[in-house]
């Protein structure tokens, strides 16, 4: 670690040590079980995760920003039910992911200028929408919607073959995909370097003269977006719309992003971490499963125990 | 200076109010291109806002600013900067947790491709570093580098757009004496090429150092406009402060006819704690005024934290009246009557966002315990003698802390503590930032509190201040205590021999 110091700068310790905590976690794996280092284990980590990045790498951008979004969870259940209605209503595949985009982006703008305008804590506005997408995945109907369009199974359904007999789904290459455009708009564009330095000190921003409005708001749409987008992919997964998919699972990817090493305090972090959280909640699931005798709730232990810690390295380090 | 040039800057009538509060009424103000341009007046006398007004932060009530022949009315900062208003304010306004070179360019970064050109912009960093002298590389992360460095750096901001009018609002008050030097070289720099400059500071000498012409305002009213070279200290500070100097000369006179020196309140034998200060001996008597001398670093802080249990001492013991103590945490110290009012402010101390009247319950609540509630009549009548006792402006208990000046802010700071009357008041550079008026009126009531039995334990940066007021200075160098001196009997200039004088470190000189 000395070693590495100088050429390493401190920023990235907390993106390395969560890669390293991956890396550790499936070496373990793969002494443990057979057939755990293979390709497809990881591929699945991915094919099962797919929504999971995505809403990840929204909510890196509403985090670095200095805010919370609690919603996400709920728009991705609305998002298979406008999907899985509108399919069966008959709706073109196009128009339903258009409208489901559109309705991610409009809550995520709304909500964004709630917490502008009125000047409100981000938990609260994002809780009102958690509950508002919730109530509205009702409103279209209380029961599970399956999915029997022809076009999304085929998608759905659909393997891509990589070198070595590795197959994943076309979900995984939209998430990977969102992945690099969020980095691109994070780290190469003048919104992207606003939005860390309104996480770093919004007051200094501002009186830099950079568009802290643009860039409040902007983050909640972009999250909204990421929302809809990984309900659409949860949509491609489930092959149903439900009121009652993804509960909690907002939870699940501030849980990732903040293990990725991104601060809660904002200004601190990247996209690549909140993959990485992603793969590390991912392995651990793919592990309590091949040990087959424990129940899935240590999935959440582990979690908890894991975010404890890092929460505690990440104050540490900041303290330093 | 000749007035050849038409003004690039011209604010005229300009009036504001808060809820309140009318902070500005009929000001004008001209810049020059190529000046140096003081603005000068006691905390609270409107300067901060005629400059956030002219930087587009607050929009005038009434009246209208001219930039070089153009009326303009900014609605953000960032119009302000595009027109060529560059500001620095007092607090480093930058991002720590990005890069130099970002902090620099951030809005305005170099694009190629459609994304940032982070080459190019390290690049530009470094030439506008390099404009102003400064050496250090763009790519590090600006949190690695001391305050000073930092001030730089949004200087560096300021100036790597085409500006010409340049804003410095109180630049100097975390520097050094060789980084304001520094600075200084950096204005003259910028001048000669053109740039009009806006000076704020508190310190008077830096003020006829640098500056051409000077503007002075009180109680948000323009006093008059002047060539630095026309008006001396003496007419400049009566104008500020409306009166004369009669104040700061009867403490002094107190100062030295305190001689009656109560029982020992507190002593240290041998305190110390390793890698802050190191072992020393002190003594503080009821009715006393300690003065603590050094140079910033030399331990001041350090030996007080010590005395109020902030940090634990890892030699040497603490005995309040004669018995031992021993400090578990500040807790322990306000229980033994030890008051500490901190350097900082506004991280410690103060609740912002409440009133004054909140802020002083809160102090005499939390004094008395939470079991026993304050009568309604006790609290007010508290509040308002305070009010009353340190001038705090505007005498309006429910005004929010937030909205007042920093000097008054450090008298409700003051006032918080004295609620809770200490029988030894620690204060960390309780005058540091503020104007001469409120300084004058923070050492008047140091001298009173003395003269009523409270031992008083004062650090300061400024020796003029720790000289007037203390009966015995101690003087502090490297985190140690080289001397202990008889106050009256001890000029400024001793003291400053005493801190920079390296060659005998161990000598104990005890008058």
């Amino acid at each position: 670690m000395t070693a590495l110091a100088p050429r390493v700068p401190t920023r990235f310790l907390p993106v390395l040590a969560t890669v390293a905590l991956f890396v550790l976690a499936f070496g373990v794996g793969s002494a443990r079980y057979d057939g755990f280092a293979s390709g497809q284990v990881i591929a699945n980590l991915f094919i099962d995760n797919a929504f999971l990045i995505v809403l990840a790498a929204g909510m890196t951008f509403v985090i670095l920003s200095g805010g919370i979004d609690l919603s996400v969870g709920s728009v991705v259940a609305l998002s298979t039910m406008i999907t899985a209605s509108g399919l069966k209503a008959g709706w073109p595949v196009p128009l339903v992911i258009v409208v489901v985009l559109l309705t991610g982006s409009t809550l995520g703008l709304l909500m964004g200028l709630v917490i502008h305008k009125f000047d409100i804590q981000p938990f609260i506005v994002t809780l009102a929408g958690m509950f508002l997408a919730r109530g509205l995945c009702f409103l279209i109907s209380v029961e599970s919607v399956s999915i029997k369009d022809k076009t999304f199974r085929a998608v759905a359904t659909a393997a891509i073959e990589l070198p070595g007999g590795v197959t994943i789904t076309y979900n995984v290459v939209i998430a990977l995909l969102v992945v690099a455009a969020a980095m691109y708009v994070l780290h190469r564009t003048r919104f992207g370097r606003s939005v860390y330095a309104v996480g770093g000190n919004e007051s200094s921003a501002l009186l830099m003269g950079l568009p802290t409005t643009r860039v409040k708001v902007g983050v909640y749409v972009i999250s909204g977006l990421c929302s809809s987008l990984a309900g659409l992919l949860f949509s491609l997964y489930m092959l149903s719309g439900y009121g009652l998919h993804a509960v909690g699972m907002e939870l699940d990817a501030i849980a990732a992003v903040v293990i990725g090493g991104t601060l809660l305090a904002g200004g601190v972090g990247y996209v690549l971490g909140g993959l990485a959280g992603v793969l590390v909640l991912g392995t651990i699931q793919t592990l309590i499963s091949f040990q087959g005798t424990l129940s899935s709730w240590w999935t959440k232990i582990v979690i908890g125990v894991l975010l404890l810690v890092f929460i505690a390295v990440q104050r540490t380090m900041v303290r330093r | 200076m000749t007035e050849s040039p038409p003004p690039v800057v011209e604010m005229r009538g300009i009036s504001l109010a808060f809820p309140g509060v009318k902070a500005l009424q009929d000001v004008d103000f001209r810049l020059f291109p190529g000046e140096v341009h003081a603005l000068m007046g006691e905390n609270g006398a409107g300067k901060s806002t005629l400059i956030k007004t002219l930087t587009g932060v607050h929009r005038p009530d009434a009246g209208e600013t001219v930039l070089a022949g153009e009326a303009v009315a900014f609605s953000s900062p960032g119009e302000a900067q595009h027109a060529g208003i560059s500001t620095v304010y007092q607090e480093v306004n930058l991002c720590a947790n990005l890069t130099v070179a970002e902090n620099i360019l951030l809005g305005r970064e170099p694009r190629r491709l459609g994304g940032i050109d982070f080459p190019a912009m390290r690049r530009r960093a470094a030439e506008v570093l390099a404009r102003i002298g400064v050496h250090i590389d763009p790519a590090s992360s600006l949190s690695e580098h001391p305050i000073a460095v930092q001030q730089l750096v949004a200087i560096a901001r300021a100036i790597a757009v085409d500006c010409r009018v340049l804003v410095l609002d109180e630049p100097t008050s975390s520097l050094d004496a060789g980084e304001v030097a520094e600075l200084f070289r950096i204005m003259r720099v910028l001048r000669d090429e053109g740039v009009a400059i806006l000076f704020v500071s508190h310190f008077l000498d830096q003020v006829y150092e640098i500056s051409d012409r000077m503007t002075v305002l009180r109680n948000g009213m323009l006093v008059g406009e002047h060539l630095t070279a026309d008006v001396d200290r003496r007419s400049l500070i009566s104008q500020m402060i409306g009166r004369d100097l009669g104040t700061l000369e009867a403490i002094e006179d107190a100062a030295e006819k305190r001689t009656a020196q109560g029982p020992v309140l507190v002593q240290a034998e041998g305190l110390g704690r390793r890698g802050a200060i190191e072992p020393f001996d002190l003594e503080i008597r009821a009715g006393q005024v300690v003065g603590l001398a050094g140079l910033l670093g030399s331990g001041r802080t350090e030996l007080a934290r010590l005395l109020f249990g902030a940090d634990r001492a890892d030699s040497g013991r603490l005995l309040v009246d004669g018995a031992p103590l021993r400090l578990r945490g500040p807790r322990s110290a306000i229980a033994a009557g030890i008051a500490f009012s901190s350097e900082d402010r506004k991280g410690e101390g103060l609740v912002a966002d409440l009133s004054i009247r909140d802020n002083l319950v809160l102090a005499m609540q939390a004094a008395r315990g939470w079991t026993r509630p304050l009568p309604r009549r006790t609290k007010d009548h508290l509040v308002e003698k305070y009010l009353k006792a340190l001038d705090i402006r505007p005498a309006n208990p429910d005004a929010l802390v937030r909205t007042l000046s920093g000097g008054n802010q450090q008298k409700v700071l003051l006032a918080r503590w004295l609620v809770t009357e200490p029988r030894l008041l620690i204060l960390d550079e309780p005058t540091r930032g503020i104007d001469i008026g409120a300084k004058a009126q923070i050492q008047q009531l140091v001298t009173t509190l003395a003269a009523e039995g409270t031992a008083v334990l004062f650090i300061s940066a400024e020796l003029e201040e720790v000289v007037r007021i203390a009966d015995r200075i101690v003087v502090l160098r490297d985190r140690r205590k080289i001397a202990e001196l008889d106050g009256s009997a001890t000029g400024v200039d001793e003291v400053v021999e005493l801190i920079a004088g390296g060659a005998a470190p161990d000598k104990e000189v005890v008058s």
